[in-house]
């Protein structure tokens, strides 16, 4: 039997120890009581992720979302809502909390996110391109190539603001501008999918969920710079999304909206794939070109841009996947819809992959201006294991860590370059205080350091150099005036690189600095890492007033290190000893110390 | 398929809207829709898929069509399953392993009956259908 109501009540941990268990059965009991028990089945979901509001209570079918419910409150809630049928108002999520979203007022809902780029994933099939259709898909391209001039789309573009959402922010509809008046018998439309940032996959999820849209984009470019053939540079590592791009193409020519006469027509133009080999410098744009045309991956200086001498010396178009996967909606919905989402320099959403130490990672779409604390604690349900919020990374290998300061500060590309990170391509990773910012940075830079082309001496050299000082000084050998020549390294990469991988490459380093400081100080000092990360910094010992002599932990240790009879104190041979810390974690005593 | 034209292209967008408005085809007033981007096919998602197959041919329900599409977002809890069943409201699972695929036909699709401890939120409005 279908019941006429469904109340969700949040089963996440929080939400239960903050006495949703009890407000599961006061609510139970308030229905019973109101006679409604065959109308109303009560269920209990997985953590909703709002766990700084719960309980949190969600009513089916009206969506009315309720937030810190407390037991006291089933009786109203039962009375007012399922009986009378009125919402309470006292209850309800106060939508005036998301300030980036009032310009959208008149839409009722209570969620922070906001899906432009992502509209159709999870919602369509992507192998079909008739759900793709239904779903206003290639209405935009009957506009542009009917009702539209290549100036019109150019205005539409300037007028909704959109910029470039591979990282540097530059503006779409200028770049377009650029192509169409530059001149040349033959112009290129390129859609740079070559995703390399670690932890990032917003544009393989936009591919795989939505390939079309990308498609109609390329083309609706096309049309306007006046190019007649686009390529995708897409990372042969993406075999789900170049199988759903092949399968998209071939569809979207049975139905005569890519290659000749275009839905009859006299615009032509068609797409083809180039796989990249997985080469992080293959993103930037002068390296994809050299890869498309079958050269080694290696950037070259501009000018000239891309947009007037780019492709075999052509005007060429280059976009990242969720700038084009914009276009679409803002040539249908048109440019002053776009505009009013966002902050007053960075109009729109931003996609990005949400991962690292929090609850609920996951691909996320927030309007521009949305902070990181929205982010990290509404929708990714806070730090997991509620550890402590240390930093937050974006960009990348090229961005920045943000610490807790700067929580609130509203994204947008201004104020993530003043902060100094980078939006970049939309990698979000949180860290809590179990990770150690030396050891991130280090990270980061083995990263840049492997993917540098070699072709300059700034970077091949200068990544190098950072990242053997960062060696020194999580193994303990620091010294004090690295910090300086560190520093100093960085200023010279950034200024001499020939591309924004070296001129990027210290990003992570002098962020770091930045912020953390005392961090860097406390390993090159005190030979000590807060986090206990750093092996080589880290000396575990057997406090002998605690050791009741189990024997858990010599049974633990893979390097025989840990000696002592049954039920007699243990003691750790610091020379055999590899730091492992597994002795630390199975002692049920705390014996095991480090420091 | 043959090369569209304009009128084509509007005439085929309208009968379409109106099959996804129904939210049914060839009789199929149930569906089950399932993330398989990368991510869900990572934790599982064509186990699931072949499991809801095998089991909606088991109990022989002739009107619930199975689906797939791409990543909703939900990493956290793959592999996500949405459900649309007529006069119930539409619901997504999260963490869909075999054995709760099958709870899913037997107890919302057959009986009605909400899922515990799988629900999860749509992330965000949806701008495009109305």
């Amino acid at each position: 039997m279908v019941s006429k109501y469904y109340i969700l009540i949040c089963g996440g941990t929080a939400c239960d120890s903050n006495d949703g268990i009890r407000l599961t059965e006061e609510l139970k009991k308030e229905i019973t009581k109101a006679g409604l028990t065959k109308d109303v089945q009560i269920v209990r979901t997985g953590c909703l992720g709002f766990c700084e509001m719960g309980p949190i209570v969600k009513i089916l079918p009206e969506d009315t979302f309720y937030v810190c419910v407390k037991p006291e409150d089933a009786h109203e809630l039962v009375q007012e809502h399922l009986v009378k049928g009125r919402a309470v108002p006292r209850l309800l999520y106060d939508r005036r909390q998301s300030q980036t979203l009032v310009a959208l007022e008149g839409i009722d809902f209570y969620q922070k996110q906001f899906r432009i780029v992502l509209r159709n994933c999870g919602v369509i099939d992507p192998d079909k391109i008739d759900e793709y259709i239904a779903r206003d898909g290639y209405r935009a391209l009957e506009k542009v190539l009917f009702e539209m001039t290549p100036a019109d789309v150019i205005a539409e573009l300037e007028k909704a603001g959109l910029r470039g959402r591979g990282g540097a922010g530059f503006p779409t509809g200028k770049k377009w501008m650029f192509s169409m008046n530059a001149p040349g018998d033959q112009k290129y439309i390129v859609c740079n999918a070559d995703e390399g940032d670690p932890g990032a996959y917003m544009d393989r999820s936009t591919l795989e969920g939505d390939p079309h849209s990308i498609l109609e984009a390329m083309t609706i470019a096309g049309r306007t710079t006046g190019a007649s053939m686009g390529y995708i540079y897409i990372r042969a590592e993406y075999p789900l999304a170049i199988r759903r791009l092949e399968n998209a193409i071939a569809q979207a020519h049975a139905y005569g909206l890519l290659g000749k006469n275009i839905l009859g027509s006299d615009f032509s133009f068609d797409i083809e794939l180039r796989f990249g080999a997985g080469a992080f410098v293959c993103g930037e744009e002068t390296a994809l070109l050299a890869s498309i045309e079958g050269q080694r991956g290696t950037p070259r200086p501009r000018p000239p841009f891309p947009a007037v001498k780019g492709l075999w010396g052509k005007p060429t178009v280059i976009n990242n996947v969720e700038t084009l996967a914009n276009v679409p909606v803002i040539i249908l919905k048109g440019g002053d819809w776009f505009n009013k989402i966002g902050t007053a320099t960075s109009k729109g959403t931003k996609v990005f992959a949400l991962t690292g130490k929090v609850k609920h990672s996951g691909l996320i779409e927030v309007p521009m201006g949305t902070t990181l604390r929205e982010i990290i604690f509404e929708i990714g349900g806070g730090i997991r294991n509620d550890k402590t919020f240390k930093a937050a990374q974006t960009g990348g290998p090229s961005g920045g860590v943000i610490p807790p300061e700067f929580l609130d500060t509203p994204i947008d590309y201004e104020n993530l370059a003043k902060i100094g990170s980078i939006m970049g391509s939309g990698g979000l990773i949180v860290m809590d205080e179990t990770d150690c910012i030396v050891d991130v940075a280090k990270f980061y830079l083995q990263f840049t350091v492997d993917e540098s082309c070699g072709k300059c001496s700034p970077c091949r050299i200068g990544g190098r150099t950072l990242y053997n000082y960062l060696e020194k000084i999580t193994n303990g050998e620091g010294k004090a005036e690295d910090i300086d020549t560190m520093l100093e390294t960085a200023r010279a990469m950034q200024r001499a690189s020939l591309c924004g991988l070296g001129q990027t490459a210290p990003n992570p380093v002098v962020s770091t600095l930045r912020y953390f400081r005392e961090e860097y100080r406390e390993h090159i000092e005190n030979k000590r890492c807060r986090a206990g990360k750093c092996k080589n910094l880290l000396q575990y010992t057997i406090n002998p007033e605690k050791c009741v002599g189990c024997t858990a932990c010599a049974r633990v240790c893979p390097a025989n290190a840990i000696t002592g009879e049954r039920k007699q104190k243990h003691t750790i041979d610091g020379e055999k000893c590899i730091k492992c810390g597994q002795c630390h974690e199975v002692c049920k005593f705390k014996a095991v110390e480090r420091s | 398929m043959s090369r569209l034209t304009l009128e084509d292209l509007r005439k085929l967008r309208e009968t379409q809207q109106k099959t996804m408005a129904l939210r049914e085809s060839e009789g199929k007033d149930v569906q089950i829709i399932i993330g398989m981007g990368t991510c869900g096919i990572a934790a599982g998602a064509k186990d699931t898929f072949s499991t809801m197959i095998n089991t909606v041919a088991e109990k022989g329900l002739s009107n619930v069509m199975v689906r797939q599409t791409g990543c909703m977002g939900l990493c956290h809890s793959e592999p996500t399953v949405e459900v649309i069943v007529p006069d119930m409201p539409t619901i997504i699972y999260g963490n869909v392993t075999p054995e709760v695929a099958r709870q899913i036909i037997e107890n919302h699709v057959q009986k009605h009956q909400l899922l515990d401890g799988h629900i999860c939120d749509r992330p965000a409005v949806d701008i495009i259908g109305k």
